[in-house]
């Protein structure tokens, strides 16, 4: 399942730091668990968690120790190999699909998405890009809206007065 | 004669049947292009499917899930780029074959013995899951923790760069699995008062996360990457050839269930495994190995076709899940209300062969679909990711809403998918997150049910562990994992049993 198979013999930027936030996390999550029950018994309902957390206590400190051990990567730098620019902006576009999903509606907020982020990705010319986006949406509300029946956001679009009123046309 | 009739259920049933020929045929193509796995559609599906009758929802995952695994091998062959975890050992021989001009060979002989393979898999589940689920009523609170436990080790252990990694990921999923308000007693973990959480993270939010959204901002490192084009004639493979290959891909067949059916274990390790066999039986072989050697294509491929029939056999008479795909299928079984584990073949007969039947059917349209459309699938896996990336990205949101119609589960989907993506990027798998959240109930349960059998006492636990059979497997097996993937044993214990080696 894992795309890295190989050994690691260095470590990446920002690994380090990384193992080390998982360690933090996990003493949070173990404070956590110990508020449910305490160390009352061992049936109790956060004897579980506490072992889980515990698990990932040990689990990431052999983690974090290990990546004090190794040398850091030559040439690789966070911002390129980590954490590129183009994996920041898609992810800022997609916080912003999801916040504006519900309000604008679902027709809307993925036109705007998938007609920025292929303009961004695919960089073709922008009569491309909307006929792309245009039979994406086409294709995916046929396919979900109306066959698989999944209720999407409306938004400002009335969309079931739009249908109603083609299939009144139908009749 | 009942069983027969279920069997029969999605053969004569045309909604059924044409549900699963489209989701072999979507399998096919999801497993075909890099960037989309079985376990990302399968998660997908789960979100869209959920308000439908369990059948058709079924019909199409089983689908899916088989054309999927065949499909990996096509892209692992033409561009040496493996679609799926299964077909890395695909890659081995089947580009050499390729790069010869022998590509459509090389896809219609893959095709058929992934059919056989898929035939071999699916026989032995019919036998095999009776006669397990029958043992299973058997199994103690104790010995289902200790399959869990097992699960999430193996996972960790054989996916990940290092155990240590593994477990931390599959414990972060059982913790996962505990959030909101316990099953036994109802009180509340991990709420932090919120009553939004009492119900819990939504499983299929984290598998949209962790497969759907980790795995499509990872794949954007890769944009640049050219599609290399290649020249397929007739993909109908030469009689001759399959006559003479057959024992061998039976021989990896039942590897690849044998493999598929232990907790923990898919058809990535079972296809590597089968490959290593075929190099070890195949005295000489026309081509050396790594050049294009037929029997380095058809190994691993039975093998990880059959892993499918194996990997259902502890899914559903015990409830644990193979791989992440299986994990996943768990997941989706759950919600559409039915219980995995011994008591399904009892009291839901129909459902096991139904999937008998449908498993089938799936691998008889894996062949049609197989030998057919090469055209079309060319055309359709050189579509560019620039397109492709956005688009699962829009199934994802779409997806994770659609469950419960709750922004809520966006938000989680989001933060498991840029969580998963650094874990990915650091070199943490995620497939053992799933496993642990899918196991994460059965789990505590078991162990609560354990130690409240034993009044609290863990050395009667312990001790009771020893006088059965079944536990002593279970723990000593758990106790070898834990001890030859650790560091005790790389620098103490291995150079005592062998100095030489050291």
């Amino acid at each position: 399942m894992s795309s890295h198979p190989s050994l690691i013999k260095t470590r990446k930027p920002g690994e380090r730091v990384f193992c080390f936030l998982l360690v933090m996390g996990s003493i949070y999550l173990f404070w956590q668990a110990y508020k449910i029950s305490g160390f009352s018994e061992l049936s109790s309902p956060g004897a579980f968690p506490l072992a889980a957390s515990a698990t990932m206590i040990l689990a990431s400190c052999i983690a974090f120790i290990n990546t004090l051990k190794l040398p850091e990567a030559e040439g690789v730098r966070f911002v390129h190999h980590c954490f590129p620019p183009i994996v920041a902006t898609i992810m800022a576009l997609i916080l912003i699909y999801s916040i504006i999903l519900e309000s604008l509606g679902f027709i809307l907020s993925s036109f705007a998405f998938l007609f920025i982020s292929i303009q961004f990705l695919y960089r073709c010319r922008v009569l491309t890009t909307l006929s792309i986006t245009l039979l994406a949406l086409v294709v995916v509300y046929i396919v979900f809206r109306l066959v698989f029946q999944v209720v999407l956001p409306e938004g400002i679009v009335p969309e079931r007065e739009i249908l109603s009123s083609i299939k009144s046309l139908w009749r | 004669m009942d069983d027969l009739h279920y069997f029969a259920m999605s053969w004569l049933s045309p909604e059924l049947l044409a549900l699963t020929a489209l989701g072999t045929f979507l399998g096919i193509y999801v497993g075909a292009i890099p960037g989309l796995s079985v376990t990302m559609a399968v998660s997908i599906l789960i979100s869209f499917t959920f308000s439908w009758d369990v059948n058709y929802a079924l019909s199409l995952m089983v689908g899916v899930y088989m054309g999927g695994v065949y499909g990996g091998s096509r892209t692992a062959i033409l561009l040496n780029i493996p679609g799926a975890p299964s077909a890395i050992a695909t890659a081995l021989d089947g580009y050499p074959l390729a790069k010869k001009g022998l590509a459509g060979e090389a896809i219609g002989l893959s095709t058929v013995m992934s059919v056989v393979g898929g035939f071999v898999g699916i026989i032995v589940l019919a036998i095999a899951a009776p006669t397990v689920s029958e043992f299973a009523i058997t199994f103690q609170p104790r010995d289902y923790m200790m399959l869990g436990v097992l699960g999430i080790m193996l996972v960790g252990s054989l996916s990940g760069s290092s155990l240590a990694r593994g477990i931390f990921a599959g414990a972060l999923g059982l913790l996962i699995g505990t959030v909101g308000l316990d099953p036994m007693t109802a009180e509340e973990r991990f709420t932090f008062g919120v009553v939004e959480l009492w119900d819990g993270i939504n499983p299929v939010a984290v598998m949209i996360g962790m497969f759907g959204i980790s795995e499509a901002l990872h794949q954007l490192h890769h944009m640049d990457k050219a599609v290399v084009k290649q020249k397929i004639s007739s993909v109908i493979p030469k009689w001759s050839d399959v006559k003479k290959y057959m024992p061998l891909s039976l021989q990896t067949s039942f590897i690849g269930v044998i493999v598929g059916a232990l907790p923990g274990t898919g058809g990535d390790i079972a296809a590597l495994m089968a490959y290593d066999h075929a190099k070890r039986v195949t005295k000489d072989p026309e081509v050396p190995f790594g050049e294009g050697a037929k029997e380095g294509l058809i190994a691993p491929e039975a093998a990880n076709n059959a892993a499918v029939g194996g990997a259902y056999i502890p899914m559903l008479t015990l409830g644990i899940p193979g791989d992440a795909v299986t994990a996943v299928f768990i997941g989706a079984l759950f919600i559409h209300g039915l219980n995995p584990g011994p008591l399904l073949l009892i009291e839901q007969p129909h459902m096991f062969w139904f999937t008998v039947g449908n498993l089938t059917l799936a691998n008889i349209f894996v062949l049609i679909f197989g030998l057919t459309g090469i055209r079309l699938f060319a055309k359709i896996v050189e579509c560019p990711k620039g397109i492709l990336i956005p688009l699962i990205f829009l199934l994802s949101i779409v997806g994770a809403y659609a469950i419960n119609n709750a922004i809520t589960d966006i938000w989680w989907m989001l933060a498991f998918g840029v969580f998963g993506y650094f874990m990915r990027i650091y070199g943490f798998p995620v497939g053992p997150v799933i496993l642990g959240v899918i196991l994460s109930s059965l789990t505590d349960e078991n162990w609560r049910r354990a130690i409240l059998t034993e009044r609290g006492s863990v050395s009667d636990l312990v001790i009771n562990i020893f006088h059965s059979p079944l536990s002593t497997v279970l723990f000593s097996v758990i106790i070898f994992i834990l001890v030859t993937q650790t560091p005790i044993w790389t620098k103490w214990l291995k150079p005592l049993i062998s100095p030489k080696s050291a």
